[in-house]
């Protein structure tokens, strides 16, 4: 698509043209090249154990992406704005004692009741929200506070007992039951592929998504444009703190329990998927397709080594240094980007 | 320390420094070409010159944090040379920046005797040791400083006087000062001079860099005129008027030809403001602005022009002051509210706060006007903003070869047509346009000239912010000039010169003397109803 001619062009500096075209090739290069290494890692556990291509093994290996990916779904909003969420894991925990809460404790209809945790999730991330963008506090520090508080609250809202769902068998349904009967596909993962289309087409079609770049990529300048990004910011944490409360619900529907203790950690395993879909840290670059293969690189990992007998500690040590390499090499790609 | 001493001593005919065919390039612009200047013994020497004349180039090149391409300096005849500022420091030349060099957690003598502190015992520093020099130091210069004060506590004016005291610590013996009164009151001026006058020796001299015309005629002993990085003339400062130091700043010819003649006073007003003060600079900054206007706002650095524009568009608070768009009183808080009111601004520094250098040309373009003009309940019409940004390629001229193109590429003025480009596309009838041709090169500049000229003529009214006199002189119908935050004057087509421009810029205030004092007489939320006492 060209709309002038080349005499016009050639006025523009000599790099344009060829940068141009090297920039849109270099990121579709960068989703390209996390996906090739799910691909080569999947490839070398295939070859390991033959269990691992095994359609019930890959359902596994979608199944236990599920929490993870939810959270990171959402995080990738907070990241591309140049922020940071820590509060997900715990907040994560508390929305499912929450979820206990209302549907256990309470005895709200089990809809209503899911309904309720998703947005106390919404109010969670609201609530940081606000503390970043009308406050100012800086996003690491705001979200730590929250992150403490859930993690407290969580304690004292259930006693420090896990709630279960056990009088309610249609919750753990939304997790292990398959919609159609017979069929293999649990619904924990036709929810996941759900949020997955939600957040791209938000992402990538609405004006949240663009003032979300826009925001990453230059605050001043997004604001001196006439936008108001306070607004805008606590509704993209607002959006993460959604994703949470649905994370909330489907760990807790996965184990039939609400666990106040578990949560801590999440956050780190979510940013750490975030990172190895490409996603910078620094703003204003990301994808939501990055995201879900940086979360199933985790989990078939995860998955691999577990099928390989290879103990859980080890796998934390190669999860890291997946994550070193991952961001290295994007890094080495921009740089050699960079100096041309 | 009294003006006493520094009578008897009269400055010799003899050079102590001088600067001897110096030029410097910078990508881009040749800062200094040919550049000759003489400091003799024991006088006080004024540089002057417009803003980008090649002061602080000069500056640069003595102290030694840039090299020259060509020329040399003579420090006494003999050749001098510095890598770095502290070579030039040791050899007995001290610069005092604008900018302070202090670390503002540490005290006046941590300050005083940074990264030569007295030791003991190899890494232990000597606390003692350290305040008694410092107290000597300050005794001896004849200062009032307590060595233990942390410095960011000081006023500006002690803090200078920290600055000031290191600069002679080194036994200097050329000392130069840029802009050295801009944050002082009149009391501090005096002790400042006393202070230069008390320095100055048959052995040492002061090139003493300033806009204030009063103060030279004070301080200085001789003026020397500098303009587009070259040297025009010194001047004997007893036998000169003010009038004459000024027209050699602005010497040089312009190109009247393209000036609008058309004085528009029958539009109506689109804009007004009045009695607008902000917390640090601007005080009862009162205009108007009419329809299809190009309003120039002229003044030196720091003179509040950026700061109007921003307080304007709700990027800075206000704390006095009432804004009238099309004849109603509207509050702006921010600058969501401006481009509701059809506000746009376009920042001097575009990369930091106009554009999104890693998104494309059609996102850029698109930015202010996504949420109306773009989207349907939410979702981004993409066929719509191609549309309006390849219409705006055309309409404004943006050299690129595709909308799809990322800014980062564009050439600066390209890279300034598309912020142009998204203010249009929001359909602003006010445009602030700071810097329009910084940093863009001069063939471009005429095209955003005309750019600008022709918004005007469809009836958008403009104002232009300009640091270049004869950019502003070209392109508005009428001039505000500013000095210190207010506004000194206002200039029809017939009386803008860049004399008559000069020199309202120049006008140092005569009262208040002091931030307080102007605060004192501007009460928060008792605004404006004072025009006409300054």
């Amino acid at each position: 698509m060209t709309t002038h001619d080349t005499s016009e062009t050639t006025t523009t500096t000599a790099a344009a043209p060829a940068s141009g075209v090297g920039s849109t090739l270099r990121s579709r290069l960068q989703q390209l090249l996390a996906f090739a290494s799910l691909i080569v890692i999947a490839a070398f556990f295939a070859v390991a154990n033959p269990v691992f291509l095994t359609y019930g093994n890959i359902i596994n290996v979608l199944f236990s992406t599920v929490v993870i990916g939810l959270l990171a779904l959402g995080t990738t909003f907070v990241i591309i704005t140049g922020g940071i969420d820590l509060s997900i894991g715990t907040g994560m925990a508390l929305c499912a004692v929450m979820a206990g809460t209302f549907i256990v404790t309470w005895g709200i209809p089990l809809p209503l009741g899911v309904l309720l945790a998703v947005l106390f999730g919404g109010f969670l991330g609201f609530v940081n929200g606000f503390n970043v963008a009308k406050l100012g506090l800086p996003p690491f520090i705001a979200t730590l506070a929250t992150m403490l508080m859930a993690q407290g609250l969580a304690l004292v809202i259930s006693h420090s007992a896990p709630i279960y769902f056990s009088d309610t068998p249609g919750y753990l349904k939304l997790s292990t039951g398959n919609l159609i009967p017979g069929v293999n596909f649990p619904n924990a993962v036709l929810v996941l592929v759900l949020a997955v289309v939600v957040a791209a087409i938000l992402l990538n079609r609405t004006v949240l998504g663009r003032y979300t770049f826009a925001i990453g990529s230059n605050e001043e300048a997004t604001a001196l444009s006439g936008i108001n990004v306070r607004r805008w910011k606590i509704v993209i944490y607002t959006l993460a703190g959604l994703f949470t409360g649905l994370a909330g619900v489907m760990i807790s529907a996965r184990l039939g329990s609400a666990q106040p203790a578990t949560g801590a950690g999440y956050e780190l395993q979510a940013i750490a998927a975030v990172v190895i879909g490409g996603t910078s840290l620094a703003g204003g670059k990301g994808s939501i397709i990055g995201t879900v293969i940086g979360a199933l690189i985790i989990s078939v990992l995860n998955n691999g080594l577990q099928l390989m007998s290879i103990p859980q500690e080890w796998q934390n040590v190669i999860l890291g240094a997946v994550i070193l390499v991952a961001v290295y090499a994007d890094m080495v790609r921009k740089r050699a980007a960079s100096t041309t | 320390m009294s003006a006493a001493v520094s009578e008897q001593t009269a400055p010799s005919s003899t050079a102590l420094l001088t600067v001897d065919g110096v030029s410097k390039a910078f990508p881009g612009v040749q800062a200094l070409s040919d550049m000759h200047l003489e400091l003799r013994h024991g006088e006080v020497l004024a540089v002057v010159g417009e803003n980008g004349a090649g002061k602080s180039t000069l500056m640069k090149l003595l102290s030694g944090i840039n090299q020259a391409d060509s020329g040399h300096f003579l420090l006494d005849g003999v050749p001098f040379h510095a890598d770095n500022p502290k070579e030039a420091m040791e050899q007995g030349i001290s610069i005092i920046h604008q900018e302070f060099n202090l670390v503002p957690d540490l005290t006046v003598a941590q300050n005083l005797f940074l990264g030569r502190e007295p030791r003991s015992r190899g890494w232990f520093t000597a606390d003692r040791d350290l305040n008694r020099q410092a107290a000597d130091l300050i005794d001896r210069l004849g200062l009032v400083l307590d060595p233990r004060a942390v410095v960011g506590t000081l006023t500006v004016a002690k803090q200078q006087m920290v600055e000031i005291a290191r600069a002679l610590s080194y036994d200097a013996r050329v000392l130069i000062m840029d802009e050295p009164t801009a944050a002082l009151n009149d009391a501090e001026v005096e002790v400042l001079h006393d202070l230069i006058r008390g320095f100055v020796s048959p052995r040492t001299g002061v090139i003493y860099i300033s806009h204030r015309m009063d103060e030279l005629k004070r301080i200085s002993n001789r003026i020397t005129v500098i303009r587009d990085g070259a040297y025009i003339d010194t001047l004997d400062t007893e036998s000169t008027t003010m009038p004459q130091v000024i027209s050699r700043m602005v010497g040089r010819a312009i190109d009247t030809s393209a000036r609008p003649e058309n004085v528009r006073a029958d539009r109506p007003v689109v804009l007004s403001v009045e009695g607008l003060s902000t917390k640090h600079l601007l005080r009862d900054v009162s205009f108007e602005l009419r329809q299809g206007e190009i309003l120039g706002f002229a003044g030196l650095m720091g003179a509040g022009r950026t700061e109007v524009a921003r307080a304007l568009v709700g990027a800075d608070p206000i704390t006095a002051g009432r804004i009238t768009v099309d004849g109603k009183e509207v509050r702006i808080p921010n600058a969501a509210k401006a481009a509701e009111l059809g506000i746009g601004y376009l920042s001097e520094d575009r990369k930091h706060f106009g554009l999104l250098l890693d998104q494309t040309v059609s996102s850029n373009i698109a930015l202010s006007s996504l949420g109306d003009k773009f989207s349907r309940q939410g979702f981004v019409d993409d066929r719509a903003i191609r549309r309006e940004a390849e219409r705006a390629v055309t309409r404004l001229g943006i050299k690129t070869p595709s909308v799809e193109q990322e800014v980062k590429n564009l050439s600066g003025g390209n890279q300034q047509k598309v912020v142009v480009g998204r203010w249009l596309a929001k359909d602003c009838d006010v445009l602030i346009v700071d810097e329009p041709t910084r940093g863009i090169d001069v063939g471009a500049k005429d095209e955003i000239y005309r750019l600008l000229n022709d918004l005007a003529a469809q009836g958008k009214s403009i104002i232009v912010i300009s640091s270049e006199l004869p950019e502003v002189l070209r392109l508005a119908h009428r001039v505000v000039v500013m000095s210190e935050g207010r506004v000194t004057g206002e200039l029809g087509p017939d009386e803008a010169t860049q004399e008559s421009v000069m020199e309202l810029a120049t006008q140092r205030r005569s009262a208040p003397a002091t931030v307080a004092e102007a605060e004192a007489e501007h009460p928060e939320g008792s605004p404006h109803d004072e025009r006409g006492r300054a």
